[in-house]
């Protein structure tokens, strides 16, 4: 497969992708967020740092396979770290792809799944003021997600609030990883008040839940901590489901970002052949789990699945539902994907462009 | 012809997946020492059911599959109705799930599960000569687990050794890897069964709620335990081993090793012993029972998970008897052709599991 | 088919290596330990550039523990999903026969030989007394 892929022509018009990104990473920093952090929550983060729940001082418990986990030529030629200079990534990403918008995800720091709630809430709080600061004031095309302090719910429905009504936000951010399993009631004040405001719920992949990261102890290597995301996020669509989530708020719709998608499929049919048994457990549910998944739930492409053969992948994609996959690129991250060239080539025009911008218009309401 | 006319016409079927029922902790009694019995009356030890499979859950027997207190069968001679009888098997592989891996105490552990075993093998192998079984394996301590498999080897109606998936430490962890080479040598292949030991909880996300996301999450189980396996290099060290997963549904496979073929072009570095694409790797070693298959009945879709797979050597008969997964007397899916229905009710059981022919012929 | 001097000998350090413009395609020369090697700057799979990857090393294993360490900086790594291609032959490590990038010979040309023509340098003019970097393409 030496073949030449072609640049786009910006020339022709119909040429344009109309991308819509839906995972990109920039990178706030601890002094962008030191201007709305107390003097006392910043003495405590420079002496202790923000304490997730695992055992390093700083880094992490299975190492990235890069630098920031990024891409190599992702490193601002100026310096900083990659995703930290808008300049640069106007070059690299969002005028060289011509994108209509980008949602920024934001990873570290951010204070998310910290031991210490206050700790979370108020870092949470600064990372949000940032995101307006930093970025959305400054490129338009930008839209937040809202950093909430998830384990303490009622701090993060504040913070929903006080950021609802303004248009540089799109939805409302978690990690996949949370100390108890997203669907229990300790979380449903985050999808009231989300729902309430039209705001989807995403849920990133990673964070520390403090558990070990397989239901039989804990996996040795980062390559099982990558394919254990697409376990965890089945526990906790799984959740979201069974507790009867989106039987209480019937407009809630959920993202689940970098996640891969491949699994959905086998998932739905094993949930609803538990239910038809064991039903009786659940009398809140009046229909069956792929039923709820099929209308609330939406995945993002990165990093985008690779079959052995072609029909494979458009056989699932065709099982999720055209209309619940976004495209994303996880810029600036190792494993990037490419707008032109991630997606699978036999897609038709119209499939390709509600993946690439029309679903995430559609979920997002961006004009 | 469908499986139901082949089921029903009596052909070759070797059930890989049954399981006997211990009616309670008293019979086992016969089978513990001194110390143990009366350590047992004494502490006022009831009962060691696991909550994995709660004997009223509609999911732990069909309605016409149990007994007369309504719990799950518990004598060969219902296998022998059953499965000889209703399903039409030829042959049964049994795996015990009663809850001795759940238990903490090292020494009651293996005493237990020494009783399990020797019960399986007095009360069932020897009542029916159709029977094989699994060697459940105490692991807490590899040396206990092989000197287990070193006591029943030579029984060579024993066909496999049995862990469950929900395990303490993640399997392919290298401190098991002398149990390993032990089944290599013998040609036991691994079984890896659905349901926990609990030393963990079932999510990675901390204890669920309820039972059925409980049960579902034993096929995320599944996929941790075959990463764990294929990275830490067992198929390298053990290049003849063979692993079966019993009741770990089925179609969530081929799409789990699409990711991890995905991240290993790129982090195989780390795990450079995993010097082929992972799916080459299960094609070779791991076998799947068929029920639960997880898919819905629906010829044409099972067709296209079927294609997924890329192999027909990978899947073998089971009922799950008497677990309730599916009505009638036709556990195989709708449109698989009969040429694979063929291979998976008796050529892929005969080539996982060498001491079935031996034993038959 | 022409001669396209891309460099001086000495330019590219060893271990360094030097993107170039060949008739529109984008080449990547690398100097290893003195021998020189060109890929195209694309990757098969989504088209990064491989000049702006990592040079590693391979490695490789005899049994799950053992790490077999060799050929240090002769592989590069896509800066986008980390598939390593090896230098010399452009193929991938994950998938040699159906993954690789196209490589080209790279030919050490005394300029004497050049001088006499034809030859393509858009960049520095070729001097008798140096030796260059010339791909025929």
């Amino acid at each position: 497969m030496t073949h030449e892929i072609p640049p786009p022509d910006p020339a022709k018009a119909s040429n344009r992708l109309c991308v819509i990104d839906c995972d990109i990473h920039p990178k706030t920093s601890l002094d962008d967020l030191k201007p709305f952090l107390s003097a006392h929550w910043w003495d405590m983060l420079e002496t202790y740092g923000a304490r997730p729940r695992h055992g390093f001082a700083s880094g992490f418990p299975y190492p990235k396979s890069q630098p920031q986990a990024a891409r190599r030529d992702a490193w601002p030629p100026g310096g900083g770290l990659p995703g930290s200079n808008l300049a640069f990534m106007r070059d690299q990403l969002l005028d060289f792809y011509d994108m209509d918008y980008a949602i920024m995800n934001f990873l570290s720091p951010t204070g998310q799944g910290a031991q210490n709630s206050d700790l979370s809430a108020a870092m949470a709080f600064a990372a949000n003021e940032a995101a307006r600061a930093v970025w959305t004031g400054p490129d338009k095309r930008l839209k937040a997600s809202i950093v909430v302090p998830y384990e303490d719910a009622a701090e993060s429905a504040r913070e929903i609030e006080r950021l609802a009504g303004l248009p540089d936000y799109a939805q409302v951010q978690m990690l996949s990883r949370t100390s108890e399993l997203a669907g229990k009631k300790r979380y449903w004040p985050i999808y009231e008040a989300a729902s309430a405001h039209g705001l989807p719920v995403s849920f990133h992949v990673f964070g520390y839940s403090g558990w070990p990261s397989t239901s039989a102890g804990w996996a040795s290597y980062y390559i099982e901590e990558m394919a254990e995301h697409c376990t965890s996020c089945q526990s906790l669509l799984s959740s979201l489901v069974i507790e009867g989530v989106f039987e209480r708020f019937p407009r809630l719709k959920v993202v689940l970002i970098e996640a891969g998608f491949g699994w959905l499929p086998a998932l739905m049919h094993r949930l609803d052949r538990a239910y038809v048994r064991l039903r009786a457990e659940t009398p809140h549910l009046k229909r069956l789990p792929s039923e709820y998944i099929r209308e609330h739930v939406y995945v993002t492409t990165q990093p985008m699945e690779e079959t052995e053969k072609p029909e494979h992948l458009i056989h699932t994609m065709e099982a999720i539902g055209w209309d619940r996959i976004l495209f994303a690129t996880d810029y600036p991250h190792w494993d990037f994907d490419d707008p032109r060239h991630s997606l699978p080539a036999s897609l038709t025009a119209q499939q390709r462009r509600m993946i690439l911008s029309e679903n995430a218009r559609k979920l997002y309401g961006f004009a | 012809m469908s499986g139901l006319d082949q089921v029903a016409s009596g052909g070759n079927i070797i059930d890989c997946d049954v399981h006997p029922g211990v009616p309670s902790l008293n019979a086992l009694m016969p089978y513990l020492d001194a110390h143990w019995r009366d350590s047992i009356v004494e502490r006022g030890i009831d009962s060691i059911e696991t909550a994995s499979y709660p004997l009223k859950s509609p999911l732990t027997a069909r309605p016409d599959w149990r007994g007369g207190e309504k719990q799950a069968v518990t004598s060969p001679e219902h296998v022998a109705r059953d499965v000889f009888g209703a399903l039409g098997a030829d042959m049964a592989i049994l795996n015990p799930l009663y809850g001795v891996q759940l238990i903490l105490n090292e020494d009651m552990a293996l005493a237990l599960t020494r009783a399990l075993n020797d019960w399986t093998r007095e009360q069932w192998l020897d009542r029916d000569a159709r029977l094989r079984a699994s060697i459940v394996l105490p692991m807490h301590n590899v040396e206990h687990a092989i000197d287990e498999v070193e006591r029943f080897a030579g029984d060579r109606r024993f066909v496999q050794a049995m862990v469950l998936v929900g395990s303490e430490t993640l399997l392919g962890r290298r401190h098991f890897w002398p149990l390993y080479e032990r089944l290599e040598k013998l040609g036991l292949p691994l079984g890896i069964h659905a349901g926990s030991s609990y030393r963990n909880p079932v999510t990675s996300l901390g204890w669920p709620s309820y039972f059925m996301e409980d049960y579902a999450a034993q096929a995320q189980g599944f996929q941790s335990q075959l990463t764990s396996l294929i990275t830490e290099g067992v198929f390298a060290h053990c290049p003849a081993l063979k692993v079966v997963l019993l009741e770990s549904g089925v179609t969530w496979l081929p799409p789990f090793m699409w990711r991890l073929a995905k991240f290993w072009r790129g982090l195989r570095f780390e795990v450079p012993w995993v010097d082929r694409p992972p799916f080459e790797i299960v094609r070779d070693h791991v076998r799947l029972t068929i029920q639960p298959f997880d898919a819905p009945d629906d010829a044409r879709t099972i067709e296209r998970l079927m294609d997924q797979f890329n192999s027909d050597d990978m899947l073998l008969f089971s009922s799950d008897y008497p677990h309730w997964q599916f009505d009638g007397s036709t556990a195989m899916p709708r449109g698989v052709s009969t040429a694979v229905t063929q291979k998976i009710k008796i050529d892929n059981p005969l080539a996982t599991y060498p001491r079935l022919a031996e034993a038959s012929s | 088919m022409a001669r396209h001097v891309v460099a001086t000998a000495n330019e590219i350090a060893r271990g360094g290596r030097k993107l170039v413009d060949v008739a529109g395609r984008g080449i990547v020369v690398f100097n290893l330990n003195g021998e020189f090697f060109a890929l195209a700057n694309r990757c098969p799979h989504q088209a990064g550039e491989l000049a702006k990857g990592q040079l590693c090393g391979l490695v490789r294993s005899s049994e799950p523990g053992v790490y077999n360490y060799s050929r240090q900086g002769e592989m590069i790594r896509c800066p986008w999903h980390s598939w390593e291609f090896d230098i010399r032959t452009g193929q991938s490590w994950c998938d040699p026969t159906k993954i690789r990038t196209r490589r080209y010979d790279v030919k050490l040309t005394h300029g004497a030989e050049l001088v006499e023509g034809p030859y393509v340098a858009e960049r520095f003019s070729v001097v008798v007394e140096n030796e260059y970097l010339v791909i025929d393409l």
